[in-house]
């Protein structure tokens, strides 16, 4: 029995491990589409933040070192989108899909580049000592919970801090209440004075940032070795840009959407050792295709996503002017 | 000493592209005065107001606010300098509260949102003399209360001088008369007022001076006292134009449409047209009245064929036209043209050619898997010459036009087709007067051939002009038909807004039930 208690200990401390990358994508995008830009360089953008923020904090030796690149190399993609879609009024969607394959490209491009001198994640204690977990006082001793959601390392914590902050900021300050007004209605917020092109700018390099940082996670999770064939990212930033709508485009939502989404996609790895531990109840889990386990998390953002696109616009968190670019002189 | 002007524009010139908006344009306003700036669709009006208003930046001119020379560069510069534009199409976040509508621009108070802002908004509103809700959503509010809450929000941002644009053009008539009592109040207050309109009677009622511009040039100023329709229309227009409508008298059909207890729901799945009865003869026309979405779009789509309905009936000549596809419904000559507000978005494919939205309902009568364009041509080429339609060529896209040819193009494809009933929403929205007379000459031409006519409008002055009877909905319930002779604005206004009940006026007649249906007959010859 002690056995199976550990076994689903492990299975929910890993939905938590595993999945807060998305969790990032996810805030960070809910932030860029609030000032009504639809970013699908998601991925590529995740990919950039993991590449250069883990080899400057491998470099630095220092987890902060890290972050900071991450945030900020990203940041440069939301930039480069923002110029090109703001300033340039280029197509998002086009633009979007270029800086994924551009974030991606350049990740292979240097990864490979650097080859033999890739620098290996235990050549950096801080790294190694920033991804280690920390149990929380108290709320780590509840039974099972704690360890699944209290010892889990720093990043995760910040995850969960980031998500709720932005709910916060989106939801009760001014700012952030001018920042949904550019997303809804542009010429609105443009008549009463609210610079769109400067909010734009800043919630593209802002969120873009953000989903740097899941990036930065994902490298840390792979223990940052380098592969020529797969990318850390792995479709992270696709399922990301589902979840915003799964979260209704509400950030504390999105850790629930990442939970539900995590739980589908690590049962893949458990199914095994649940229907081991579980011999009575989850058995049949053994039984089922591995194949078909792997497909699920898909299959279930399918479904939510059919099911989001029905409900009523009213309720809907979704921006109004999403993906229309904004000229003030448009007759 | 002369009382300092407001606002004063001198020599203001704007150009798009090869296109000149405003040409050489001078204009003053002085506080506690009511200008009006009236002139045709494409004169050039609301052009000159966004300039005030921050939106477009003149090319040459100057603009003086309080007699010293301002440059406004951005919305916020002309917040800052006192200006406030209400704008045709308003300026508000649907999903916002009214509360947060206003917020959004507020400088003063801080960062964080705070529950007191409603009752600070609240206050302020009840201060200028407006009663509003802070905490409702702007997506549950009618178009009068959006356009209060506009006004607020420009009155809170501290605006001495206060832009409309058609302010009227939504509203009933006694919201107008509401609207002008505040107008009056802000007036007497000290505050300037410019209000865009192309209605005359409106601009003699509410105004002190009038501007005028036409095709963009500035034609004069004139004083509101010391004019009248007949010359305000001669500065707009440029000549004289005949100012009535006809109501020729024709002899009526039997019934060619008849309507009975016809129950339709909305997109939101809300009763949109609820058990309504009326009936259309041939050589008639039916106005529709009432204020905006009381269900004239569902109804109009209902008849067409493009919306399901959930009880009742619709009988075209004695045939069941309910469950029919939009293609049938054509074939047995039921003809629909819908303007919907933003006027290019239904019936025609802006960026295609005259000739290609000729072809858009007939594409099917071709022979083989290409599209012969010789016969839309040939259609195309007529309309233009029968209506006359201004356009470079037959093959010019749609949205180059003017929205007056652009609406003469629908309704030409829509009688080319040879209807006997006509059903046609705001068919002069957005038109000025002398494109607003073709299209009624238009429809009274039909309605000479026998073509039954169904005519949801806007303007009650028209509708009653023009029209044999009215009906009037609101809330998706009809409040009566009326005989367009024996009926006043007045009247049709109580109506519209529910206070008035004339459906069961008669009782052995009810309305919009036909003494020699063919309903009756039809049913008689199925049993």
């Amino acid at each position: 029995m002690n056995d199976s208690v550990s076994v689903l200990t492990l299975f929910l401390f890993n939905i938590v491990l595993v999945n807060i990358p998305l969790l990032y994508g996810t805030v960070g995008e809910i932030l860029v589409e609030k000032s009504g830009s639809l970013d699908l360089g998601v991925e590529g953008t995740m990919a950039i933040g993991a590449i250069f923020g883990y080899l400057a904090g491998c470099a630095a030796d220092s987890l902060l070192v890290g972050l900071a690149v991450s945030f900020l190399t990203a940041g440069l993609c939301g930039l480069l989108f923002a110029v090109l879609t703001v300033s340039f009024q280029a197509n998002q969607n086009v633009t979007g899909l270029t800086i994924t394959t551009f974030g991606l490209g350049l990740y292979f491009f240097v990864g490979k580049g650097i080859g033999e001198k890739w620098p290996a994640m235990t050549s950096s204690s801080a790294l190694v000592d920033g991804f280690a977990p920390v149990e929380l006082p108290l709320l780590s001793k509840i039974p099972m919970l704690g360890k699944a959601f209290f010892s889990q390392n720093l990043l995760v914590y910040l995850g969960i801090g980031t998500a709720v902050l932005v709910w916060w900021y989106l939801h009760c300050t001014k700012t952030g209440l001018r920042l949904r007004a550019v997303g809804e209605n542009p010429g609105a917020a443009d008549s009463v004075g609210v610079n769109i092109v400067l909010y734009k700018f800043a919630h593209l390099i802002a969120g873009s940032g953000i989903m740097g940082l899941g990036g930065f996670y994902m490298a840390l999770y792979m223990s940052g070795s380098f592969e020529g064939s797969n990318c850390w990212i792995n479709g992270y930033g696709w399922i990301a840009i589902a979840l915003v709508i799964f979260a209704n485009w509400n950030p504390v939502l999105a850790i629930l959407g990442t939970l539900v989404f995590g739980f589908f996609n690590t049962l893949q790895i458990y199914a095994g050792a649940l229907a081991g531990a579980f011999p009575g109840a989850l058995g049949w889990l053994g039984s089922v295709p591995p194949h078909l386990l792997k497909a699920l998390p898909f299959l279930i953002t399918a479904i939510v996503l059919i099911a989001s696109s029905i409900r009523a616009r009213e309720g809907s968190g979704q921006p109004a002017a999403l993906g229309m670019n904004y000229f003030r002189e448009e007759r | 000493m002369e009382q300092q002007y407001a606002i004063e524009m001198r020599g203001i010139c704007k150009s798009f592209g090869s296109v000149a908006a405003n040409k050489d344009i001078n204009l003053n306003v002085k506080p506690g005065e009511i200008l009006a700036l009236l002139g045709e669709n494409g004169s050039g009006k609301t052009t000159l107001m966004n300039m005030l208003s921050g939106i477009y930046k003149p090319d040459s001119g100057s603009i003086l606010v309080d007699g010293r020379e301002v440059s406004i560069n951005s919305p916020e510069d002309a917040k800052k300098l006192g200006i406030g534009m209400v704008h045709q199409h308003f300026k508000l976040v649907d999903v916002f509260s009214a509360a947060d509508n206003i917020w959004l621009g507020d400088d003063k108070s801080g960062q964080v949102l705070k529950k007191d802002r409603y009752d600070v908004i609240r206050d302020m509103a009840q201060k200028f003399g407006f009663d509003i809700d802070p905490r409702k959503k702007v997506y549950n509010m009618a178009v009068s209360e959006k356009q209060t809450l506009e006004i607020v929000k420009v009155l809170y941002y501290g605006a001495k001088i206060i832009i409309l644009d058609e302010p009227t053009a939504v509203l009933t008539v006694q919201e107008t008369a509401k609207l002008f009592d505040v107008l009056r109040r802000m007036k007497a207050e000290g505050h300037a007022i410019i209000i865009i309109t192309h209605k005359l009677n409106e601009v003699l009622e509410i105004s002190d001076r009038v501007a005028i511009l036409r095709k963009g040039e500035y034609i004069t100023t004139v004083d509101t006292a010391s004019t009248s329709e007949q010359q305000l229309t001669e500065y707009m227009v440029g000549r004289k134009v005949e100012l009535n409508i006809d109501r020729p008298e024709v002899d009526k059909t039997r019934p060619l449409l008849e309507i009975r207890d016809l129950t339709i729901k909305n997109d939101e799945g809300a009763v949109a047209i609820d058990r309504v009865n009326f009936y259309i003869r041939g050589g008639e026309i039916l106005g529709v009245a009432g204020i905006a979405g009381c269900g004239q779009k569902e109804l109009c789509e209902a008849i067409a064929g493009l919306r399901p309905i959930e009880g009742g009936m619709m009988i075209h000549q004695g045939d069941n036209i309910v469950g029919l596809s939009p293609k049938a419904i054509l074939a047995k000559g039921i003809s629909m043209s819908f303007i919907p507000e933003d006027r290019l978005g239904m019936g025609l494919a802006p960026s295609m050619s005259i000739t290609d939205n000729m072809l858009l309902k007939k594409y099917d009568q071709a022979k083989g898997p290409f599209v012969d364009r010789k016969l839309g041509r040939a259609e195309a080429r007529q309309v233009i010459a029968d209506l006359e339609i201004v356009t470079p060529s037959t093959e010019t896209p749609v949205r180059r036009l003017s929205g007056g040819n652009v609406q003469k193009v629908l309704l030409g494809r829509e009688i080319k087709s040879g209807p006997n009933v006509i059903v046609t929403a705001y068919p002069v929205r957005g038109l000025d007067i002398n494109s607003s007379y073709a299209i009624y000459n238009i429809l009274n031409t039909q309605k000479k051939d026998g073509v039954g006519i169904l005519f949801v409008g806007e303007d009650l002055d028209v509708m009653i002009d023009l029209c044999d009877k009215i009906m009037v909905l609101c809330h998706g319930r009809v409040m009566g038909v009326v005989h367009a002779h024996k009926t006043s604005k007045e009247e049709l206004g109580l109506m519209m807004t529910g206070a008035l009940d004339l459906s069961s006026k008669y009782e052995d007649k009810p309305a919009g039930i036909a003494r020699d249906s063919r309903i009756e007959e039809s049913r008689e010859v199925e049993e």
